[in-house]
């Protein structure tokens, strides 16, 4: 046995399995092979989204664990709790405001619906004609490279880290790049869309997505700005669709999203996808064009059939977990995550239900599958 | 907008102005870009102190009578738009260029290394003083002292001086051996050898590197290594370069190979992708003659004149041995890989620190968690300093190229409709 437990991916979903595990007194083995993942390239928003009740059961938990855990991370992930204000274009998207208010407030999320004007002395750089938002005020932004590799560190000598590239799995072991094999009690993939080069079993395709970031305008916006139809464009499966998105840094940069786009597998910023994103975020902030863009990026997020991730064992290898297909929201559901797993490898009951989230609502056991070829 | 040309040069310093008047008498739809405000590149900048040469005089004035040359100055390409063109910049506006055939002609900047003190007020690069000159800045009674490494230190020490400075010291990093071994070889390049002589100065020193700027609110004094002595010298300004650096980024973005951190070309000037041609320093460092006779000959070749860009190739062959002199005998002391000390800022932009450098692996592990790189540069100072502090490789640049207006990068989408 090399290790209790052996982990592989070093994102941010890897990193709070290793952290949540060793700190009920595993011995964590995580394994990266450093090739980049969507941790490195995403916008770090910790946002409750309520596209479903598993979604919102999900990202509210995981919130919360953000919240008990803030204190305590280093400064460099700089966490901030600047709250979401969902945009209203018109009286139409004002009442699905009011509509999402009402599905927040259910499950014990805080939040409350601005008017036009209250919307106008709250972010006075928007476009004046907006109807309305709701804020939530729970909802943060954390610099996830650097969460990531906080909570490695929060497992002691607990947790090891090696930089390799797992190049196939069996159960409970791993085979790496010289061809040798570690093995332990269990193995947890969470290496993102690259979960599908070892099970090709998975339903995970990857989703592409661009980003742009300015330089430094301090005070321009204060809370995370989305519009309310980013959640029709999120969960959209095929094409390529833009939301207006942009995030405030800490560093009085504006941080923008969101395209998203199927079908596309190379790394590349593509000036149209770009220019579009571009286009919606200035219908929203007007005075944006004149401000100077200074990096674009992309990342890829592992989108499932279902938009939910795939938690828990995996019903055709015995000693082999899943934590991935977290599409655009992994950040956010890093925390909950883990503790769903933890709860589930370690026989305990679960805070909220696991049942949504189980890879057999794609993978059936071994017996079903002969059953029907 | 889309505009079109035959061959679009990118850069009028001398290696950009050569290629342009080279390619004119063909007929060719030519457009030059430059993203200052007035062509002559590093060597020939203009400025309300500026004093040009004849060479440059003679050189603007045969581009401003070339009807078929199309100048366009505070211009600057953002992103690469399409096949074969690209998104340009200027002050109040944005526009895509499609091009037939292009050179570059992007030049060098120069190296910055870190040392304690580096970032104080009154500390500048060695050609970044040569451009506050030329921009006006008066330097009377003030007292200067000039470190780094190659010519340019006694050329930006020339003109300080007429500017009012008083010249404390000449720091050359290089070794006596070296300077002398450079000094004899000279006589095979006599314009070069006068030029040295003109340019002689008592206070130059061989041996002697700067090891801090010191000075609490503004710089105060130089300490310096001068033979293995430790001195300080009190000072009010400090011009600093470690010698010049291609700029390759916008050959990198095009996907034309780069070797030994330049833009790699063969015998016509021609890059590793056809149809797209480098010259001058961007595709390593030689000085304006060299790059004069380079630029030519891309420009001959670019339209398919081989014949009189052969021609050149000998007097090519010339400057490029005074190149690899000036290469061999003003090569970096290792030494200079160690000034910086753990609170040393490395990165400015950002304020990132060497120690919080030191530990990382990679330039993209280094930028993820420390932000170094990350800010309105984009790496052009701190990356290159790192390349030679730790040996990391920085990934090819992408849009947008150099700091953009978001109106600007709109755009994109009219390149990808029509390209
Ligand atoms: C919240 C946030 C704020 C940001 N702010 C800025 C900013 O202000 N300025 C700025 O310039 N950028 C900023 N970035 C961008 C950023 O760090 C990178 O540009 C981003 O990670 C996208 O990666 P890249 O492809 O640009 O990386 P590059 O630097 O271009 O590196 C390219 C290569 O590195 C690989 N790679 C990625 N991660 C690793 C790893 N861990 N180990 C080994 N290889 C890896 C990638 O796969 C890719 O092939 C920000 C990112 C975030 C998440
Ligand atoms: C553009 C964009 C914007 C986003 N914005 C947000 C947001 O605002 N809020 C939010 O919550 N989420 C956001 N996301 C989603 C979020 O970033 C991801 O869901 C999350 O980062 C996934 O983390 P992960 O650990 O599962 O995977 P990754 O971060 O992809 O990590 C996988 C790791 O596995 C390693 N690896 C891969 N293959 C192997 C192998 N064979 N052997 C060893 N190691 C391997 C990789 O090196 C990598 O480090 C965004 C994503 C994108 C692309």
């Amino acid at each position: 046995m090399n290790a209790d437990v052996i982990v592989i991916g070093a994102g941010i979903v890897g990193s709070a399995c290793a952290k949540t595990l060793a700190q009920r007194g595993m011995n964590v083995l995580v394994l990266d092979s450093q090739r980049g993942g969507a941790t490195a390239a995403g916008m770090g928003h910790l946002v409750a989204m309520d596209d479903n009740p598993a979604e919102l059961a999900l990202s509210r938990y995981s919130i919360e664990l953000w919240q008990q855990w803030a204190p305590q991370l280093a400064a460099d992930c700089a966490y901030r709790n600047c709250g979401t204000l969902w945009l209203a274009a018109n009286q139409e998207e004002l009442q699905a405001a009011e509509h999402k208010g009402e599905t927040l407030r259910a499950q014990g999320v805080t939040c409350q619906l601005l008017d036009a004007e209250g919307l106008r002395q709250t972010e006075p750089m928007l476009r004046r004609d907006l109807s309305g938002a709701l804020k939530v005020n729970g909802d943060s932004i954390v610099y996830a490279p650097n969460a990531a590799c906080w909570m490695l560190t929060q497992g002691g000598t607990r947790i090891r880290q090696r930089c390799e590239q797992v190049s196939a799995v069996e159960g409970n072991r791993v085979r790496l790049a010289d061809g040798s094999w570690l093995q332990a009690k269990l193995v947890i993939m969470a290496n993102g869309i690259h979960a599908s080069e070892l099970c090709p079993e998975l339903p995970i395709r990857p989703k592409k997505g661009h980003i742009l970031i300015t330089d430094r305008y301090p005070g321009r916006i204060q809370h995370q700005l989305v519009e309310l139809g980013y959640a029709a464009s999120a969960h959209v499966t095929s094409g390529t669709t833009v939301a207006f998105n942009a995030q405030p840094r800490p560093t009085g940069q504006i941080l923008l999203g969101s395209s998203r786009q199927f079908d596309s597998l190379s790394p590349e910023v593509e000036g149209a996808v770009l220019a579009r994103m571009l286009q919606r975020a200035l219908d929203y902030l007007p005075e944006l064009g004149q401000l100077n863009a200074i990096r674009s990026w992309t990342g890829f997020r592992a989108a499932t059939p279902d938009g939910l991730p795939l938690i828990g064992a995996h019903p055709q290898q015995p000693g082999l977990w899943l934590a991935v297909g977290h599409e655009g929201l992994g950040v956010t559901t890093a925390p909950g995550t883990a503790q769903l797993l933890a709860e589930q490898l370690l026989g305990e009951p679960s805070a909220i239900d696991p049942a949504p989230y189980r890879p057999e609502r794609f993978l059936h056991t071994h017996e079903l599958k002969e059953q029907h070829r | 907008m889309t505009r079109d040309f035959d061959l679009l040069i990118i850069g009028a310093g001398p290696a950009g102005m050569a290629a342009a008047l080279a390619a004119a008498p063909s007929g060719a739809r030519i457009a030059i870009i430059d993203d200052n405000p007035a062509p002559g590149g590093q060597i020939w900048r203009d400025g309300v102190q500026a004093q040009l040469p004849a060479a440059a005089q003679r050189y603007r004035a045969a581009l401003a009578a070339a009807s078929n040359v199309q100048l366009f100055a505070a211009t600057r390409v953002v992103a690469i738009a399409g096949p074969q063109q690209l998104l340009l910049e200027d002050d109040n506006s944005a526009w895509n260029v499609r091009y037939s055939t292009l050179i570059l002609c992007t030049g060098a900047r120069e190296l910055l290394l870190p040392f304690p003190g580096w970032t104080l007020p009154g500390v500048t690069g060695a050609g970044g003083l040569q451009a506050l000159v030329k921009g006006g800045v008066p330097l009377t009674g003030e007292r200067l002292v000039i470190a780094g490494s190659g010519p340019l230190l006694l050329a930006s020490a020339a003109s300080a001086r007429k500017a009012g400075a008083q010249i404390q010291r000449i720091a050359e990093q290089a070794s006596l051996a070296a300077l002398s071994a450079f000094t004899l070889q000279l006589a095979r390049w006599p314009g070069k050898l006068l030029q040295a002589t003109q340019l002689l100065d008592s206070h130059y020193r061989s041996d002697s590197f700067v090891v801090a700027a010191l000075g609490s609110e503004k710089l105060e004094a130089v300490r310096l290594s001068q033979s293995g002595k430790i001195i300080e010298i009190p000072c009010e300004r400090l011009a600093c370069g470690f010698g010049l650096i291609a700029n390759t980024q916008l050959g990198q973005a095009l996907g034309c190979r780069v070797a030994d951190q330049a833009i790699a070309v063969d015998d016509w000037q021609a890059c590793s992708r056809t149809d797209h041609y480098a010259a001058g320093e961007c595709t390593g460092f030689g000085g304006s003659e060299l790059a004069l006779v380079e630029g030519a000959i891309a420009g001959h070749a670019a339209v398919g004149e081989q014949h009189q860009a052969r021609a050149l190739w000998p007097q090519r062959a010339r400057w490029q041995a005074f190149a690899r002199q000036l290469n061999r005998r003003f090569a970096l002391n290792p030494q200079l890989k160690q000034l910086a000390e753990a609170d040393t800022l490395v990165c400015r932009c950002e304020d990132v620190p060497y120690s919080a450098l030191a530990e990382r692996s990679s330039w993209v592990d280094a930028k993820l968690h420390s932000r170094c790189g990350m800010g309105p540069c984009q790496g052009r100072i701190c990356g290159a300093a790192c390349e030679y502090l730790f040996d990391w490789q920085t990934p090819t640049p992408r849009v947008p190229l150099t700091p953009t207006r978001i109106d600007s990068l709109l755009q994109l989408a009219e390149a990808q409709v029509h390209g």
